[in-house]
């Protein structure tokens, strides 16, 4: 199997993961929340620093909270995915600069 | 695990910014050593694939949920460098659009769930999966034992911040990630299994045998 079929299949399954599977996730608090909460220092987390566009993985403006919370799961999939690949292609595009540059120098 | 905005003192997120920026720029320098063109989709794909399982938090006891960390997951597949850097982005884009981890946590949260989740599975795998038939095992312990050492660190910053004395949280952050961690290696083994299974192959490894 090609490598470009293998990023397809695993690209859906995450898609997947993020729209059908998110929804259902548990809302307990997690291990460091729960740990804050029963030494009574969770309220030191109220103050925070930037506001963000999809705060708590609910797209706003969506009053159904499955349907935002698997808006946000997509977005930030798309997001994760893409940033990534650019972050890559930058770290390449160097690479072959960089390399180019060392041959013109030792002829 | 993220930590939020106030968590941490001044002089341990100035420091953790320092040093996870640190870990950031020398991953940056790694991956570029040893790339392959062929590697940005899949280490796309591997990072889209840890941010979906990262909001599936899964319950485990008393009222307490814990998720995916998955520096196991992408260091058995690209690499402890590769890891670090692929859970990095995703603890930015976590930070930046999801308000999920502070700013100013935002180096702690690198340093402990990408760099030291990363290089601790590293380690437990590269000490455990010498015989093919413990690959499975040394998967397993390795995950376990990141989110341990993930924990671990976190209680320290904590403690370094004087937001909780040291012991006090030890053995909450450790009983709760413990479960946690069981999790994580259960998940990771048959997330891996997965990948594998549709024709992803780790190349570091075959590069360095």
């Amino acid at each position: 199997m090609n490598t470009k079929k293998t990023v397809l299949i695993l690209l859906l399954s995450a898609l997947v993961v993020a729209a059908l599977l998110s929804p259902f996730a548990s809302s307990s608090p997690d291990g460091l929340e729960r740990v804050a909460e029963d030494q009574g220092f969770l309220d030191k987390g109220d103050e925070q620093v930037l506001s963000s566009p999809i705060p708590d993985y609910l797209f706003p403006g969506i009053q159904n909270e499955k349907a935002a919370t698997s808006a946000a799961g997509v977005i930030g999939t798309m997001l994760t995915f893409g940033a990534v690949y650019v972050l890559g292609r930058i770290v390449t595009v160097r690479k072959a600069k960089a390399e180019t540059k060392l041959q013109s120098t030792s002829k | 695990m993220h930590i939020p905005d106030g968590f941490l003192d001044a002089k341990t997120w100035v420091a953790t910014t320092v040093v996870g920026a640190g870990a950031l720029s020398y991953s940056l320098k790694k991956v570029r050593e040893e790339f392959n063109e062929r590697l940005i989709p899949v280490m796309g794909v591997l990072a889209a694939f840890i941010f979906a399982a990262q909001m599936i938090n899964f319950p485990i006891a008393g009222g307490t949920s814990g998720h995916l960390l998955g520096a196991t997951l992408a260091t058995v597949l690209l690499g402890p460098w590769c890891s670090g850097l692929i859970i990095s982005t995703v603890l930015i884009i976590q930070c930046l659009f999801f308000n999920d981890g502070g700013l100013t946590a935002l180096g702690a949260n690198i340093l402990n769930m990408a760099f030291i989740g990363s290089l601790v599975a590293y380690g437990v795998y590269k000490l455990v999966s010498g015989k093919s038939r413990f690959e499975q095992a040394a998967i397993f312990l390795a995950a376990w034992s990141s989110v341990i050492a993930a924990a671990l660190v976190a209680t320290v910053e904590l403690a370094l911040s004087g937001t909780v004395p040291f012991h006090v949280a030890l053995a909450a952050m450790l009983s709760w990630h413990f479960l946690i961690g069981i999790g994580e290696g259960l998940i990771t083994v048959v997330v891996v299994s997965y990948v594998r299974g549709v024709g992803l192959k780790p190349t570091w490894q075959q590069k360095k045998a």
